[in-house]
């Protein structure tokens, strides 16, 4: 459609159909974007510190990622997934020692001063080593970053690194900060923190705690025409139903993340000129996890956990707490992963009769009341469904004698419960994915973890054959062979059930049609927007 | 004018004393409920072991929680409210940038529900027992038994969704740059639908004491009297059987004032109006302790002064309060 050649004729048979009818949407052949306009989204939190450089999460970015740009952002068709933000181009040295960064050229940041090797040395050595939630591990053997001239950047690692991880970290761990910002104070005291500089799209204008955030368009942005909007407003929408009413009262033109309730999909999607969108959150995957404390002595028994994971309808979670807008999930890899996910992994079958036949074998007997034993069930209260898989996981070992009392706790008390006071036997928890099993998903599963530390493996689960599987690929440089490596622990896993994968799921974006250049890359709600647009 | 003095003096010395009492015990329990404001954080960023150290230290959380305690304390005895780890910000700017829309909310909604209730009331009253009484009667009743947050819903659909005679929520028009008269009429346009959710509910309570009150008036001599007198039905009705129906009314406005703080946590969410009680809400989830104390402070004044006011009001309305403290 977008071949169509415009003759004046169709071009006025255009604007005649435009003329009469304005709800029309989107017109089939290619538009030349609009220039101009305010788009409104939904916000549902505040977040209280708004570096992405410091905060690798999705709440920061959802805002930042329009403000402060990535060395490169996630893309449906550029080459291994990404598409080049700050650096042009990357390669990493056979010995895995140094990744050489080849930065953009004219790129100011909003303040007027110019965009050079030396923010990226800062951001990399100060802040993403140091300070950042993600960087912390990625790259804790980072020794320098060499600037042999303005627009190179040259990463040294003390260890070999692997460049495929780097590379898959780049979207989320690599936000850069201007340097004459930030070099002078405490770096988590800046008042930049609150009202980011960087070199994106958009410039923060100001934020009215409770009402909205106002980003505004930066007129020397290095992108070509870029950005088309004038404005972007956040607002602040805490209640769950608010996302809704604000879309169909046409106050708001937006809600990511899911702001609008699965329930409520149906129903808004027969709205006119609102659209439900599931693309454009490809590399933001959630995965539903059964966390489990192996100190339990029955849940230490591999019999136990192989009955739970057969006693759990995948499909019917799907079907059910997901509405249908999930898929259901094999191992630590979700399906949806382009370089790593292998379907060659043990499974469990629903089976109820299987599930009490193997803890029968297991020696764990239902007793007079029907039960063999109890368990205490902490769902993450973080999102709907987990909540709701938690009340249908109770049920679920029901089935199978197993009788789970839930502890619903609020988010503060569920990561103390689950992380620091391993007061749990069975938790709900939403591990993410990102794009790389190094950086969040290996440490779901591996030994030797501090207390305390959140979303990781803190049920006392230790297999050294597993650790050392972790360690090789940590350090294994040949992307082939590090990926089979990790389809080797995604085998391990599914067998051994440190934990047990039910579902993978993303979020869904309702959209007016106004709105152009929606979700056209695989982390759409965190990144730039700068060549979104709108219609009217 | 001494009555007044005598009753503030003595009200001023037992409210610090409940002001240290609501302090501490906010405190404790605060404290009580499991995971700190750390564990809060990191539930939405993740992190490694040493940078929730790092935190930990930095947010002062290290320390033990008499420590804490008295720290605060000792902070607050310089009118020092602390500072916010949620907003990095000094708590009486972040508490002053919210508590006008509160006040503002809660002010229209208390006028409105004491206004239009006491109103309905005497126009139930009048008559007890007859049509309009039992229907007002049955229609408070109704609208009490609505819980806050479901009336709110109804009315965002009915008049913001589907009318769109109103906005679905905030307090003013985004970034509008709209000043004087034209932001006055803005934020009252914002207010229409939040105060009606929150007066509505309120306006059953003083509706029916009104008209209770009433009922029982007129069975008194006085009012026989008056009507022997040959007094007109309306002035016997305005000025002898509500105005003395009035006082417990005026009490009831003290009273409720610290219920409706608590209403306004419901309605501030759901319709996104940036103030106190939505702060409070935000705090607890944090724990960000020195924050919630702030706040709970705050309200805690408010509601003190509230009610000194009404003693005050009382005192000029009814004689017979505080006659004993003058005399002593």
């Amino acid at each position: 459609m977008s071949e169509v050649t415009i003759s004046r004729r169709t071009v006025l048979a255009g604007s005649a159909l435009l003329l009469a009818s304005t709800a029309l949407p989107t017109i089939g052949w290619a538009q030349t974007p609009k220039k101009g306009g305010r788009l409104v989204v939904a916000a549902d939190s505040e977040p209280r510190n708004l570096n992405p450089a410091i905060v690798a999460s999705n709440g920061v970015f959802f805002i930042s990622s329009k403000i402060v740009e990535p060395l490169a952002e996630a893309s449906f068709d550029g080459k291994d997934g990404l598409g080049p933000r700050l650096a042009t181009s990357w390669e990493g040295a056979a010995d895995g020692l140094s990744v050489t960064f080849k930065l953009r050229e004219g790129v100011k940041w909003h303040d007027g001063k110019p965009f050079t090797s030396a923010d990226v040395a800062f951001s990399a050595l100060q802040i993403w080593k140091p300070l950042q939630n993600l960087g912390r591990t990625v790259f804790k053997d980072l020794e320098a970053v060499d600037t042999p001239d303005e627009l190179t950047a040259v990463f040294k690692f003390a260890r070999p690194t692997p460049f495929q991880l780097i590379r898959n970290a780049l979207p989320v761990l690599t936000s850069v900060v201007p340097k004459h910002v930030y070099e002078t104070g405490k770096i988590e005291e800046n008042p930049a923190n609150n009202a980011p500089i960087g070199t994106g799209p958009f410039k923060f204008a100001e934020h009215k705690p409770g009402e909205y955030y106002r980003l505004e368009k930066n007129g020397d942005y290095w992108g070509k025409d870029q950005p088309y909007l004038d404005e972007i407003i956040y607002q602040v929408l805490p209640d769950r139903t608010s996302a809704a009413s604000a879309l169909e009262a046409e106050e708001i033109q937006l809600a990511a993340f899911s702001a609008v309730p699965l329930a409520d999909l149906d129903r808004i999607s027969k709205v006119p000129g609102l659209k439900v969108i599931t693309k454009g959150y490809e590399a933001l995957t959630y995965q539903l996890v059964v966390e489990i404390n192996h100190r339990r002595k029955e849940l230490a028994d591999l019999k136990v956990r192989q009955a739970i994971a057969h006693a759990i309808d995948r499909d019917f979670v799907v079907k059910t707490v997901f509405l249908g807008y999930a898929a259901t999930a094999t191992g630590p890899v979700p399906k949806n992963d382009p370089q790593f996910y292998t379907a060659d992994v043990p499974t469990y079958a629903f089976d109820v009769a299987k599930a009490n036949a193997l803890l029968d074998e297991a020696g764990y007997s239902r007793g007079d009341d029907g039960k063999r034993f109890s368990l205490k069930l902490l769902p993450a209260p973080y999102f709907n469904e987990t909540k709701q898989f938690g009340d249908y996981l109770r049920q679920a070992l029901a089935a199978i004698g197993i009788d789970a009392q839930l502890v619903n706790n609020d988010s503060a008390a569920h990561i103390k419960a689950v992380y620091t006071d391993h007061a749990f036997d069975l938790a709900v928890g939403p591990p993410v994915f990102r794009g790389d099993p190094a950086i969040s998903t290996t440490i779901l599963v591996q030994s030797g973890i501090p207390d305390g530390v959140p979303f990781s493996n803190q049920g006392g689960y230790k297999n050294d054959e597993l650790d050392a599987l972790i360690a090789k690929a940590s350090e294994t440089l040949d992307p082939a062979a590090r990926t089979e490596l990790y389809r080797e622990f995604q085998k391990k896993v599914a067998a051994d059930l440190p934990l047990i994968n039910v579902a993978e799921w993303s979020f869904i974006s309702v959209v007016r049609d106004t709105v152009a250049n929606v979700a056209n890359n695989p982390r759409w709600a965190v990144s730039n927007w700068a060549d979104t647009w709108l219609e009217a | 004018m001494t009555r007044a003095l005598l009753l503030l003096r003595r009200r001023l010395v037992g409210s610090v004393f409940v002001l240290l009492i609501v302090v501490i015990g906010t405190f404790l329990l605060l404290e009580a409920a499991p995971g700190d404001a750390v564990d809060a954080y990191i539930a939405s960023t993740g992190g490694d072991a040493g940078m929730i150290e790092l935190l930990r230290h930095r947010w002062g959380l290290d320390q033990s929680a008499l420590t804490r305690l008295a720290t605060y304390l000792w902070a607050l005895l310089h009118l020092d409210l602390g500072q916010s780890v949620t907003f990095s910000r000094p708590i009486r700017d972040v508490i002053l940038e919210r508590l006008p829309n509160t006040l503002l909310l809660m002010g229209s909604a208390t006028a409105l529900s004491f206004g239009l209730g006491s109103a309905l009331g005497i126009y139930a009253g009048a008559r007890p027992g007859g049509f309009r009484d039992r229907l007002l009667s049955i229609g408070s009743l109704a609208l009490y038994a609505v819980p806050g947050f479901w009336l709110g819903l109804v009315l965002i659909i009915v008049f913001a969704v589907d009318l769109r005679w109103f906005p679905i929520g905030g307090i003013e028009s985004i970034a509008s740059a709209k000043t004087g008269l034209d932001r006055a009429a803005d934020i009252a346009r914002h207010l229409v639908l939040p105060v009606s959710a929150l007066g509505f509910i309120y306006l059953a309570l003083y509706l029916r004491m009104m008209r209770a009150g009433m009922a029982e008036v007129w069975r008194q001599d006085f009012v026989l009297a008056a009507r022997a007198k040959g007094l007109s039905r309306r002035r016997i009705v305005l000025g002898h059987v509500a105005r003395n129906a009035l006082l417990p009314l005026v009490t009831m406005l003290g009273l409720q004032s610290a219920q409706m703080l608590g209403g306004s946590v419901v309605i501030e969410s759901v319709f996104s109006v940036p103030g106190l009680g939505r702060l409070a809400q935000e705090a607890v989830a944090a724990r960000d302790t020195p924050l919630l104390l702030g706040i709970i402070l705050v309200s805690a004044v408010l509601v003190i002064v509230i009610n000194l006011l009404v003693d005050i009001a009382y005192a000029f309305l009814d004689p017979r309060v505080g006659a004993s403290e003058a005399g002593a």
